[in-house]
């Protein structure tokens, strides 16, 4: 059996797995440049796909401008988050009351809502870095850390009682088995959060910004051109379909046994 | 000589639970011991009072004729599953307790590297626990236990986990081992027929409150190939009745 599917040409297989996804996504935007060119609604309201992708085009060198500041303010505050988050869950996970006195002030800063939120924190900490860094910290710190703090707790039982019987610290066992037990965890909130801090690092521009896709967005609606707004759209999910790739990729490299688990359990 | 290790009307309660009622159970140097008992009765609860898993207890635990608490960790431990680490290669599972007791990787690796000829896992040191067969890895969980050079095995229903086929097979390919180098063992096990199999001195444990019922000696020669030999067949029925009828055993 696994002969014959290995023996399917690779770019059989390889359409096989976006085929689908192409095919939903294509459909979509036909009916949308179907709809936007049949109506004869104004392009002011809603303008067609291939509209959008030739402001896109023609105004290339301005998104890019605005998209490094959204990268470098999104990497920034995604690092900052997971140092931080890193820290607290290793202080949680060896000092557990912690964890009861700490999770009610985070739970309480995920309900907080952004649009509230982000100009008070531009208010405070003006136009630069640090309120952009501070908010995609605020939405994406909550989850890395309760990813962390699960993936220690799930380490196996017999693994830890084996390591004990050998005489391994508290910190050994740590090291040797609750960290490595972590990293699926790790790598799916970490999936889950690239994809707030993008959102995050937008919202935070758009409350006030010199530069970024969320104050191009801004300018851009005001100036009556929702087709560069999709355009600025665009953009910033090719952003977040990147830096998502770029996870599922950098798991690939840090677990390399991972595929090979789940292979045996399918 | 004295006693490898010696446990004296050994008691132990968890929480409001009586587990051990007064256990006295021996090994001498060399000897392959089983403790053989129903599922839930407490067998663990021995190996974790002695690897330091559970603390307090009645009763005394001796090892080579001092207290146990003077003897510097002398069991290496197999749990019930192999507990293999899936992130690390089969080499450096196996070198994992020469890691604990302070050897470097490289050390830990050039120590078990030629014992995988033995243990049936040449040209899988580089492989995961993944891609290794069920019985593969419970030789490589046991290579993990032996290499550690403790002066006694503490195996808990090593082979539980495997289908009746390759259970058979590691319970002969341990025989063998164990015939070459005669560790000092005691295995926890529900499995009559292995322990009979296996061991020199079979201990057979009540349900919880755990007692001990009986001490049976195997006298079969070894090495022990038929597992259908009358005589053993005869050890293994008269051990059943023991433990599904434990009441007449009890007055004797």
């Amino acid at each position: 059996m696994s002969q014959s599917f290995s023996a399917a040409p690779r770019i059989v297989v390889l359409f096989a797995k976006v085929g689908p996804a192409l095919l939903s996504v294509g459909t979509l935007v036909l009916a949308w440049e179907l709809y936007a060119r049949i109506s004869g609604i104004s392009p002011t309201t809603l303008p067609a796909p291939s509209r959008v992708l030739a402001q896109a085009i023609q105004q290339r060198q301005a998104l890019f401008d605005n998209t490094v500041p959204t990268i470098s303010a999104t990497l920034a505050g995604f690092a900052c988050s997971l140092a931080v988050a890193f820290i607290l869950s290793v202080l949680i996970d060896f000092f557990k009351p912690l964890r009861r006195a700490l999770f009610p002030v985070f739970i309480t800063s995920q309900t907080l809502p952004l649009v509230a939120i982000a100009p008070l924190v531009v208010l405070w900490f003006g136009f630069g870095l640090t309120p952009k860094i501070m908010l995609v910290a605020l939405v994406t710190f909550f989850p890395m850390l309760v990813a962390l703090v699960q993936g220690y707790e799930s380490t196996d039982r017999d693994i830890s009682a084996l390591l004990s019987s050998m005489g391994a610290s508290r910190m050994r066992i740590f090291v040797l088995a609750r960290l490595p037990s972590s990293l699926p965890y790790f790598f799916a909130g970490l999936r889950i959060s690239i994809t707030y801090a993008v959102v995050g690092a937008i919202f935070a521009e758009y409350a006030g910004a010199a530069k970024g896709l969320g104050i191009y967005m801004l300018n851009a609606k005001n100036n009556f051109r929702p087709d560069l707004v999709l355009a600025a759209v665009l953009v910033s999910a090719l952003l977040t379909l990147a830096l998502f790739a770029a996870t599922v990729l950098i798991q690939r490299a840090a677990m390399p046994w991972e595929r090979l688990d789940a292979a045996r359990k399918s | 000589m004295s006693r490898r290790l010696e446990l004296r009307q050994v008691s132990k309660s968890i929480g409001d639970v009586d587990v051990l009622a007064g256990i006295t159970v021996h090994a001498e140097p060399g000897e392959f011991v089983s403790i053989l008992g129903p599922s839930g009765a407490g067998k663990s609860t021995i190996f974790r009072l002695l690897t330091g898993g559970l603390e307090g207890h009645d009763g005394g635990i001796d090892f080579d004729g001092r207290p146990l608490a003077d003897a510097r960790r002398p069991f290496a431990f197999m749990p019930q599953h192999d507990a293999l680490m899936p992130w690390r290669t089969v080499i450096d599972n196996t070198a994992l307790g020469l890691e604990v007791q302070g050897m470097s990787r490289k050390a830990a690796r050039d120590k078990v590297a030629p014992l995988f000829g033995e243990f049936g896992l040449a040209g899988f040191e580089q492989k995961y626990p993944a891609q290794l067969s069920g019985g593969m890895r419970q030789r490589a969980a046991l290579l993990r236990t032996v290499v550690q050079d403790r002066a006694m095995l503490l195996l808990d229903e090593p082979f539980g986990a495997l289908d009746a086929l390759t259970r058979t097979g590691m319970q002969r390919w341990l025989q063998t081992m164990w015939d070459r180098h005669r560790w000092t063992v005691l295995l926890i096990t529900h499995d009559v027929r292995e322990a009979v199999f296996l061991s020199d001195r079979i201990y057979v444990l009540s349900g919880r409150p755990a007692r001990v019922l009986r001490e049976v000696a195997i006298s079969l020669p070894r090495p022990r190939k038929d597992l259908a030999s009358p005589e053993a067949s005869a050890i293994e029925a008269d051990i059943l009745d023991t433990l599904l009828d434990p009441q007449p055993a009890q007055r004797t």
